[in-house]
């Protein structure tokens, strides 16, 4: 594990998005993370906190507004028409609705074969033969091939999404919540089916949920993202067994246990007021209006994310005196 | 326990497996048999053809086309020539639909002006079509200023009263068919460049889209294969519905006077004249009202057929 190489490296990524005059919406605000090969980052964050624009900007499908994403040593969002094309081949994105990411007028072949007809990597009896393959690694039989999207529940079209991810051979995946529109059995599914997929092709997965207990048993690390930025960074065991910013706190407190007494017992800490809105945000920390521990000066700087412990970073200014690391 | 439930149990026979038939086991490898899949567009005329008034309308406007063009060889006749001594004469066996005013056999001239009302609908339908779907698709690809200056456009030609922009222009180019098709569809095309803009803009925000970007794919390839065909099935209904209001408009323009010139002629122009004899000759108002009616009820049951048939929710 010592010598890991950076695949993906997010440097103060900012996404803005204009909303009438003078109004800016910015979804993605500063977020620094990286992303070694082989691994699976989760990234987590109540709803409108920016975790979707922030995997959509790293696949380069928004423009960013500031900050780079380096991927294998290049800024994606400086390449050329013909270099993005390349980029394309290496990632890839998984999306969350697996109703409107699949083309009706489209047979199943034609969707996941769209990637190998752009890159032109197969032809003909070769391309039908990988499509094969494809489907049936994704759990599918050879016999969909010939159907259309509607023919198929949300589980399926689901798997119809990573197929056509996978179709290109990429080595990066964004997960953009792939199991949130599917119901219970079916996510252990989908997320076992990511998981042997991952071994198998020694894949990268950017993973995007808000289903706590689910990145923990899928990341290696995780991020908390509030408000579009990151609040807390760490190791998935490391940040569930021991979180420290207020806001993770919080967040970890609501996974239910499956354990009825352990559950009666356990001590909520709830979180006063509404998010904010992300359009014009005060300066200042993100969560102190919401926040117990928060004094003036939270509401004057931006806490920057630091290494609190090793491996662990929080952007939080009172991290020491609330967590009593006595440093 | 009483008496009669213990004989019951003492009935009950052992159930041995010679006594089950096994049922539905074919639904075992039931993902292997699937149905034969169809294309869209096969699937679509599945649809299309289980719709009985839908057919029923094809068949009507495929006979009235058919009319149109063999009727005048059927009875022989010129539709511009006068004779006096028959004028005004009641349908028979010679005349199928009467004679006019002048003396010219009526069905022949149905036939003639409705070539003229039928290509004019097309006509315009298609000016209509091909200014509005590029216009509306420029508009929602590209947004911004290219997007404001259209809809402004549009605004603009919307607003403007439509029969004085025919009156002007009839005055100005002469009363012709070139100018009446020209000044039908310089108005038409504004609903369907909002309706193709309305749709290129809720479908690229589509995930399929993005999707398709994700993997690579670049602008005209994703016209082609996604906005397009995702478009079509609305536009066609469009225009399908489209056509009857252009031959109504046409032979309401005709009616008023500012349509097609005589000798030439078109259904509205029939029903015009037919209507000042009206009182003493009803059949000759009667016959091209017909035709008109038929027509347009045809067109309509076919639109209502395709928006069914292409509306995938309603897919059994």
């Amino acid at each position: 594990m010592a010598e890991k190489e950076v695949l993906i490296e997010v440097k103060d990524l900012k996404k803005y998005f204009n909303v009438g005059k003078k109004a800016v919406l910015k979804a993605v605000d500063g977020v620094n993370f990286k992303i070694y090969k082989g691994e699976t980052l989760g990234l987590v964050g109540e709803s409108g906190c920016g975790k979707t624009t922030c995997g959509k900007t790293v696949m380069g499908l928004y423009e960013a507004t500031g900050g780079q994403v380096i991927f294998d040593g290049v800024d994606i969002h400086s390449l050329h028409k013909k270099e993005k094309k390349e980029f394309t081949k290496r990632a890839q994105i998984i999306f969350q609705d697996p109703y409107s990411s699949l083309n009706p007028r489209m047979t199943v072949e034609d969707i996941i074969g769209e990637g190998i007809d752009i890159h032109g990597l197969y032809k003909g009896e070769e391309r039908r033969q990988r499509i094969h393959q494809l489907l049936e690694m994704v759990g599918l039989n050879k016999e969909h091939a010939l159907r259309f999207p509607h023919e198929f529940s949300g589980g399926q079209r689901q798997r119809i999404g990573i197929a056509r991810a996978l179709a290109i051979e990429p080595e990066f995946i964004v997960c953009d919540e792939p199991i949130s529109a599917l119901d219970v059995s079916i996510q252990a599914q989908v997320v076992n089916l990511l998981i042997k997929l991952q071994k198998e092709l020694g894949l990268t997965y950017l993973f995007i949920a808000h289903d706590l207990s689910m990145v923990k048993h899928i990341s290696d690390r995780v991020g908390v993202m509030y408000l579009g930025s990151m609040v807390e960074f760490a190791d998935s065991d490391e940040l569930y067994s021991k979180p420290l910013h207020p806001y993770t706190k919080a967040l970890m407190s609501a996974i239910p246990i499956p354990d009825p007494k352990a559950e009666k017992e356990k001590k909520r800490i709830p979180i006063e007021g509404e998010i904010p809105s992300p359009i014009n945000p005060k300066p200042g920390c993100r969560f102190a209006a919401r926040c117990k521990y928060a004094t003036e000066a939270c509401k004057q700087t931006t806490p920057e994310l630091t290494e609190v412990l090793p491996g662990h970073f929080v952007a939080c200014h009172r991290v020491k005196e609330v967590n009593a690391l006595g440093l | 326990m009483s008496e009669n439930q213990q004989k019951t149990m003492v009935q009950e026979v052992p159930l041995t497996d010679d006594m089950f038939e096994r049922i539905g086991t074919e639904g075992l490898s039931g993902e292997d048999i699937g149905k034969q899949s169809l294309t869209y567009w096969a699937d679509v005329w599945r649809r299309f053809r289980s719709n009985k008034m839908a057919i029923l309308g094809l068949i009507l406007l495929i006979a009235v086309i058919c009319l149109l063009f063999i009727g005048p060889t059927l009875s022989g006749k010129d539709y511009q020539f006068i004779d006096a001594s028959i004028k005004n004469t009641p349908p028979n066996s010679e005349y199928w639909f009467g004679t006019d005013d002048m003396g010219r056999d009526l069905f022949t001239r149905v036939c003639v002006g409705g070539r003229v009302s039928i290509y004019i609908g097309l006509c315009c339908t298609l000016v209509m079509f091909v200014i509005g779907s590029l216009l509306g698709a420029l508009a929602g690809l590209k947004g911004g200023i290219v997007d404001d200056l259209i809809m402004r456009l549009c605004e603009l030609i919307g607003n403007l009263p439509y029969l004085i922009i025919v009156v002007i222009l009839s005055m100005v180019m002469g009363r012709s068919m070139f100018s009446l098709v020209f000044a039908m569809s310089l108005t038409a095309w504004v609903g369907t460049t909002r309706m193709v803009r309305g749709q290129i803009l809720q479908i690229k925000e589509q995930d399929y889209v993005q999707a398709a970007k994700a993997l690579g794919a670049d602008t005209g390839r994703i016209i082609i294969k996604h906005l397009l065909p995702n478009t079509l099935g609305i536009i066609m209904v469009d225009v399908t519905m489209s056509v009857p209001g252009f031959i109504f408009s046409e032979s309401f323009l005709s009616y008023i006077g500012l349509g097609i010139r005589p000798p030439e002629t078109s259904w509205g122009a029939l029903a015009s004249a037919g209507q000042q004899q009206l009182m003493f000759y009803p059949y000759q108002l009667f016959f091209p009202c017909l035709l008109i009616v038929i027509t347009i009820l045809s067109f309509h049951l076919i639109g209502d057929g395709l928006s069914d048939a292409l509306d995938p929710k309603l897919r059994q």
